[in-house]
């Protein structure tokens, strides 16, 4: 009898303790650091850090560069996500689109940019728009338009960075567009053509109502991956620059746990970037569920 | 059906309407094509430009000459590039293995064994997902520092293993396998550790290649931990060492070098990529079918 339970516990325990350690254990404890004014000292011997309450969520939430980081996070998520949208859902209409020949060509080609996630690729797009030696000056020129410091000017910066990001990732998610309009059976569509629909209808009243649940998961894990930003701005903003315009509050975490490692204060914040990737979440499993 | 329509009026004889459609999206879809390649190519193009070249106005597409020197001084810089190179390479192999071992061996109890409290476990399993790393990250980097790990291999590696998405789609897969293969061998007198690697690992391979892939190329851009890890330049992964080099030579005139870094470092990622085509587009769909 007792060999029906060991044999279960060998081959759960190596997860078991890894995600006891390094996930279970963590969170615990991030919530108690973020009671206490852990800092540099503490570092040293963890008997330091005095248990302050929750003085430092009050602080945060009079922190005028954190609200900021939280208003950039938003701005960046609220611009990201419809343009991701409805990008990709483009691109994957017009990728199945029944004359289009070389579509294995064009799938491949358009999901190059999500291969090269990274470090590696903010130092490139960092090159592109450049504002005197990069490329997308020069072509906006070709137009007649001067084209600004994209990541010097408070106006631009942000912009940059959702194109980045754009860029990044239309092709994975016109994948999952493509995946989702394969799975709409051809009769919906005839049944539609036989009401009389044109085109641009059954796009509208068909493919669009029943890539719902695609839509769906598409628009919660770029949210959810809009809140971490966090690469993007460190390299091609050097941190979140010009004057803290794309600054998000994963940033904000790394800069004052690892930085001046105020540990304290960086769990607070992170604790609150989890409410609202939690809220996000919740969303999902709400949403998700009238599904089916 | 619309395939169909089109098809037929094609082999009739085009319609101008019809046609000009079809140039249009064409064009548009190469236009598109182009601007998504444009910013990799121009980073395989400046990284094979001499100092003088990459300021040039205006800027070419492709350089005049091809010059290696980029190349040549990315290996005589500060930061040891190919001892990053040996790490990332060391760090992310080993992570990999691990990522796909131990999974699957928790998907195996999970879908193939019964033991009490068994649902409840994966739903806790499950509900870590929810866990953004931002969290972990700090009390995860005390337990490292306090258990004298930092820039250590097994500090980069250990801690990303608690990876429940793999356990979750292993044991999605391991669903599909009929339970009455592990009966059979059970009654065989097979162990069960014997079941795990000779009947189910073997089945295995396509999602053990799909994840494989996934999470290679997942630990090869991972940044942040590593970051905060290797703090000794000797234990830099590639992305550090990118990043440290970005650093040093954003405003003069060697960005070149860190082209050329990138290339080297995005260069296994594409090989990869290349190769293993098939699996991704397959792990895509199938990781989006949940939603």
């Amino acid at each position: 009898m007792r060999k029906k339970y060991l044999t279960p516990f060998l081959f759960l325990s190596p997860s078991l303790i890894i995600i006891f350690c390094f996930v279970i254990f963590p969170v615990f404890f991030s919530l108690y650091i973020s009671l206490t004014d852990f800092n540099v000292r503490s570092l040293v011997n963890w008997g330091n850090a005095k248990f302050i309450g929750l003085k430092n969520y009050r602080y945060l939430l009079q922190d005028e560069l954190f609200l900021k980081c939280i208003v950039n996070t938003l701005y960046f998520v609220v611009l990201m996500v419809p343009l991701v949208l409805v990008l990709s859902l483009t691109l994957a209409l017009l990728l199945n689109l029944p004359l289009i020949k070389l579509r294995n060509f064009f799938r491949m080609g358009y999901f190059m940019p999500y291969i090269s996630d990274g470090i590696a690729i903010s130092t490139v797009w960092y090159w592109l728009v450049s504002k005197d030696y990069g490329i997308l000056n020069h072509i906006l020129s070709w137009f007649g338009i001067k084209g600004p410091g994209w990541l010097t000017d408070v106006r631009f910066a942000m912009l940059a960075i959702v194109g980045l990001v754009v860029w990044r990732s239309l092709g994975y998610y016109a994948m999952l567009y493509l995946a989702g309009l394969q799975n709409i059976p051809q009769q919906m569509y005839e049944a539609a053509e036989i009401d009389g629909a044109n085109r641009w209808q059954k796009i509208r009243y068909v493919t669009i109502p029943l890539l719902a649940p695609t839509t769906l998961f598409i628009s919660i894990t770029s949210m959810i991956g809009g809140f971490q930003l966090f690469t993007e701005p460190l390299t091609l903003t050097n941190g979140g620059g010009p004057m803290d315009a794309t600054k998000t509050i994963v940033l904000f975490i790394y800069e004052n746990g690892f930085r001046y490692f105020k540990m304290g204060y960086a769990a607070a914040s992170s604790y609150i970037l989890f409410a609202f990737i939690f809220i996000v979440t919740l969303l999902q499993i709400k949403f998700g569920d009238q599904q089916y | 059906m619309e395939a169909a329509t089109i098809n037929r009026n094609f082999k009739k004889r085009v319609p101008p309407k019809e046609l000009l459609l079809k140039i249009g999206i064409y064009l548009l879809l190469i236009v598109g094509l182009l601007s998504t390649i444009l910013p990799l190519f121009w980073m395989i193009s400046t990284s094979f430009k001499s100092q003088e070249a990459i300021f040039e106005i205006p800027p070419r597409l492709i350089p005049k000459h091809i010059s290696f020197e980029n190349y040549i001084n990315l290996f005589k810089q500060e930061i040891d590039f190919a001892k990053a190179f040996q790490n990332t390479l060391i760090v992310t192999v080993s992570y990999t293995i691990g990522a796909l071992l131990v999974p699957a061996m928790a998907a195996y109890a999970f879908s193939k064994l019964r033991f009490p409290g068994r649902d409840l476990l994966f739903m806790i399993f499950l509900a870590t997902m929810m866990i953004p790393s931002q969290v972990t990250l700090i009390p995860n980097y005390l337990s490292i520092n306090f258990l004298g790990w930092l820039n250590t291999y097994r500090a980069l590696i250990i801690p990303p293993l608690a990876n429940v998405f793999n356990i979750f789609f292993l044991r999605q897969y391991m669903l599909g396998i009929p339970n009455e293969l592990c009966e059979v061998a059970r009654i065989d007198g097979a162990s069960e550790g014997l079941i795990f690697f000779k009947i189910i690992i073997p089945l295995l391979k396509p999602a053990l290649a799909t994840l494989g892939i996934l999470n290679f190329t997942g630990m090869w851009r991972d940044f942040l931990w590593p970051a905060i890890i290797a703090t000794d330049s000797s234990m830099y992964t590639l992305q550090v060492a990118l990043y440290t080099l970005f650093g040093q030579n954003q405003a003069s005139t060697t960005f070149g070098v860190v082209m050329a870094g990138a290339v080297l470092v995005l260069l296994p990622l594409f090989l990869i990529f290349l190769a293993g085509q098939k699996f991704i587009v397959k792990g895509i769909s199938t990781t989006g079918i949940k939603g």
